[in-house]
Parts: C-alpha cells; structure tokens; sequence
C-alpha cells in the first residue's frame, strides 16, 4: 500500500461528501472513461463558502483528495478559496504514489469551477450545473491526460509523447 | 486482522512440499554448475533433470521438450522472437487476439517495427476467439499463430485444440500463452495441437523466477538468450536450479492433485458469484463454463476499481484490479474492452482469484466486505443515482 495515513484516512473517512440540495454553485471535471470524475457544490453567504459537497468516482487518491480540498475550503472566502491551488493541495496532501499525483489536480480545479459557476450565475449567466445530466455510462469520447505532465494522450499510446513517460500503469 | 488472499493470479504461494524441496536443496550445499565435468555439479544436473520430467509430465511432452526460462514473460518472448528470427525468410505475418497479456502484445509490437505485420482476431463478448476468424487470417506469409490458452484477467479458456487442427492443416507454427492455465487445468500439449507453449511456476504454487518453454521436437526457432549450451542449446546460461527444483516439484504436486484442487476452486468460485448475483448492477465478466475454475472478474457500476480494493484491503482481502486507475488518468483494461464492456465500466472492475488454502468462510468474509465497500463508494459516486 503507497498510501500515507493522512490520505487513508481521508479516504475512509472522507469529509464533506454528499450533496447540497440548492447549490450556489457546481464545478465539475474529469472523465469517468479515464478514471475519474470529481464533482464539488458551494453554497455561499457573505462571499464566504458556508457549505461545500463533493461527489466523487474514482481512485483511493481522487476520493482522499475531494475531501481534503473542501476541507480546506470551509468557511473561507470565495477570494481566498480560489488562492488554493493545485500546488497546495499536494502539498497538503504529501505523498502520493506518483502516478496519482493528477489527481492532486483535480480538487482545485473542481473548487475553482464551483466558485466561477457561482459569479457565472450571479452575473445572470444562468446554467444550472446541477440539472445537468451527470451520466457518462457507455459513452467512449472523452480524453484521457499524461499523469507526469498534463498533455493529452492519445488513446492507445504506451508513452506519453510530450515528456515520453511510460503511461502504462500496469504494475504486472 | 486475518489476510484473506484472493490474488492468485498474480502469484501463488509456495506449496510447503515445493518449499521442502528448494531447502533441501540449499542446504545440502548443491551450489555446483551443472555443465561442470567433475562431479560437483552432478546434483545440479540431477535436480533440473527431474524437474524437466516433472514439467514435462505435467503437460505430456517429452523431457528434451522443455526449456526452463525464468518467467512466463520471457518463455513468451522467446516463442514468438524465436520463431519470427527463424523464420523471417519464410513470412513475416503473426496472428494474435487482442486480449494477450503484455508480454505477447508488446513483443508483437517491437517486431512490427521490424517489418512484421500482425493480424488481431477479435473476440466476442466471453472473450472466446473464434477459430474460423484465425482459419480466414492465415496467409501464405503467416510463420505464427500465437493465442493465449486462458486470459488471465477474465479467466475465458480459448479454442485452443481447434485451432492447433487449424494451424496443422496450414502448416503454420502456433504458440499459446498458457501461463494463466499452467498447473492449474489439464493441458496435453498433443491435445492443444501446439507447438510451443509457455508456462510459469509462480501460477501453481511454485516459485517466482522459473518459467518454461515447450518447444515440440523439430521446431524452428532460434533462442532468446545466446551463449552456452545449456538447455539443448536453446537458452543459453546458467539456469536457476533452485527455482527450477521447486518448479518440477510444482509441477508433480499439480499433476497428482489437479482432480481436487478443481473441485475446490470451482466449489468457491460458484459460492461467491451466488453472492455476487444479489448485487445490482454488477456483471461478471468471461465465459460461464469455458473459464479458469478460480477466477471471478467482476465489474462494478458507477464505482472505480482501485478504490474498491483499497477498501478490501482494509478489511485484510487482498485481490488485484486491472482498472487503469493505478494512475487515475489510465486506459481501461484492453481485455474487457475487447468484450465490448463499456471503458467506464471497465474501470470498476476487481479480479478475484482463488487458491488452494482459501475456504467457503473466506468468501463469506470477502464478499461481506466487498457488498459494504460497493455500498460505501456507490454513495459518493456522482454516477450513482438511487433507483
């Protein structure tokens, strides 16, 4: 097991999972073809993250990792909260085995998007997120991005062409 | 907390028969090379000799058949790099499937750049290949066939003695990988029709580092490894004799209680996929009877493999995931993607595969913990909606 204990326990006991009826706002990335699919809910008074959700599906890293980030999240500012960056979360989250280290890069990115989807629908741009059909099952589009530097691989690659790191995985 | 031990397929524990023999054999100082002319090495020359009986036995070749390799990977390497530099003057066309472990697809892929050209067969949604599509694929170029006798991620066992009729008729060499099968179900290698095969000890109970090669009599093919004489010539030196000892050892223990050790897998894997079929919204991947007698491949909706089997592994159940997650951003397994499994389904997919110390009180615990883990990340799982 490559798990620290602060990952683990954040992965069996994940903080702030669930739903939030009425959002204020809804950021959400991944693709569950690839992996993974993290989904965060803000609800917000006085420009501040009173309640924050997270549904997630995917590796013990992903669900430890949409805990930790709205964790981290909770009572602070929208200001402040988009502050938090990808950088920090693995900071905080410490080791991880290094091919998770993306998912890292998730929990902010959902936070972020959660955060501009609510300017987005204070600025009238309304696009409930919320209503929006989370159903990928039995879809085959969607991309899948090299684990060491971000950059889009093509399906059935072994190396990742940009840093040309194996992307296999397979540990047998 | 108990280990619960579901992950044979990747390695089996020693059988304490095979670990007698390999201590034996260390502690009575046998450190000689075999290819010594005095007598030191004669207990090195004795104990692989055995062992080539014991493997060849176990798959009714001829001792002078068996190659010993140090894994199933390079026993594979060998059959099909051997036949393609044999035979590069005759044709430079291989058939293959597109559910091969690795260690076939990816040696197919470095001999494409040398000028190979590989035909994939497809199969249907059990996995099984239809030997009719490997009749049409053959060409007056095609040297090899190479087609795996049992997949080791779903557990399908593969038509392998129909097309062995083919490949005779056509006169084509054929190899399979029956590294997954090896000492697990009765292969006759006269039966299969092959002529070359390749199996591993660590998938019954033998050691890690000691494979196999079958290579049938007259067989062209060159070796992987060049240097010495050892092995006939035909996989050069020196062999690790140790492992080998307690390979052959594997080998004879597996022959004597296949019968019993069938029975009992098979009693198990019916036991938990009972368990499994009270779950919704799962599907059991492979074949319902052309399968390995204790392997289940299960794939979970709306939940990600890696994840299922960190919760396991919590509750001590230890079982492997071909689901690409190991790095969140991977491929779904190409084996059930062949079958038509849909990529996201693939990746909650969790391989259970039982051995010959496992009991029915095993998979009462594993799959009380399996339902609660499903349970637990279905419930976070923005892809499960509550029927």
């Amino acid at each position: 097991m490559e798990y620290s204990e602060f990952v683990m326990d954040h992965f069996r006991n994940p903080r702030n999972k669930g739903v939030i009826k009425n959002p204020d706002g809804v950021g959400e990335v991944g693709n569950p073809i690839c992996g993974d699919v993290m989904k965060i809910m803000i609800k917000v008074k006085d420009e501040k993250i009173s309640d924050i959700k997270f549904k997630t599906f995917g590796c013990g890293a992903a669900i430890a990792v949409s805990s930790i980030v709205t964790d981290m999240a909770k009572g602070k500012t929208l200001e402040e909260a988009m502050k938090i960056t990808n950088q920090k979360v693995a900071e905080t989250l410490g080791e991880l085995p290094k091919n998770e280290l993306h998912c890292a890069n998730l929990g902010a990115d959902a936070l972020h998007m959660a955060i501009i989807d609510y300017y987005n629908r204070l600025a009238g741009k309304q696009k409930d997120a919320s209503k929006e059909k989370v159903d990928y099952i039995g879809k085959r589009k969607g991309k899948c991005y090299c684990p060491y530097c971000d950059s889009v691989l093509l399906s059935e690659t072994l190396f990742c062409s940009k840093c040309g790191k194996s992307i296999t995985g397979q540990n047998k | 907390m108990n280990t619960i031990y579901f992950d044979h397929i990747s390695a089996t524990p020693l059988h304490p028969l095979v670990k007698e023999t390999m201590i034996n054999f260390i502690q009575n100082n046998n450190f000689g090379n075999p290819l010594s002319q005095h007598h030191i090495g004669d207990a090195a020359v004795e104990a692989l000799e055995t062992a080539r009986r014991q493997v060849a036995q176990l798959i009714n070749a001829k001792p002078d058949e068996i190659v010993f390799t140090s894994n199933g990977t390079e026993s594979i390497n060998h059959a099909i790099k051997g036949v393609a530099f044999a035979k590069f003057k005759k044709g430079k066309h291989i058939i293959t499937t597109n559910i091969e472990h690795q260690s076939v697809a990816r040696t197919l892929r470095v001999l494409m750049r040398f000028g190979y050209q590989v035909t994939t067969v497809p199969v249907d949604r059990h996995g099984l290949v239809n030997p009719n599509d490997v009749e049409k694929a053959i060409t007056e170029n095609t040297i090899l066939v190479s087609i795996m006798h049992a997949n080791n991620e779903i557990g399908t066992i593969e038509p392998i003695a129909e097309i062995g009729k083919i490949t005779k008729a056509k006169n084509v060499l054929f190899h399979t990988d029956a590294v997954a099968s090896g000492g697990n179900i009765s292969i006759d290698v006269d039966e299969l029709g092959v002529d070359l095969l390749s199996i591993a000890a660590n998938q019954f109970y033998g050691p890690s580092g000691a494979g196999a090669l079958y290579i049938r009599q007259k067989t062209e093919i060159f070796p992987l490894i060049d240097g010495g004489t050892q092995e006939g010539n035909r996989r050069a030196g020196t062999q690790n004799i140790i492992g080998i000892a307690g390979m052959g050892k594997a080998a004879e223990l597996a022959r004597i209680e296949m019968p019993q050790r069938i029975e009992h897998l098979s009693k198990l894997r019916k036991a938990f996929i009972e368990r499994l079929n009270t779950l919704e919204d799962i599907h059991i991947n492979g074949h319902p009877v052309l399968t390995l007698p204790g392997l289940v491949s299960v794939s979970v909706e709306y939940v990600e493999g890696e994840s299922i089997m960190i919760m396991l592994e919590g509750d001590g159940v230890c079982v492997s995931t071909r689901s690409a997650c190991a790095s969140g951003s991977l491929r779904a397994s190409h084996v059930l993607t062949a079958t038509g499994c849909d990529y996201v389904t693939a990746q909650g997919t969790i391989i259970f595969s039982f051995g010959i110390g496992n009991t029915l009180e095993d998979i009462d615990k594993a799959f009380t913990s399996f339902q609660k883990s499903i349970a637990f990340l279905r419930s976070m799982s923005p892809l499960y909606k509550k029927k």
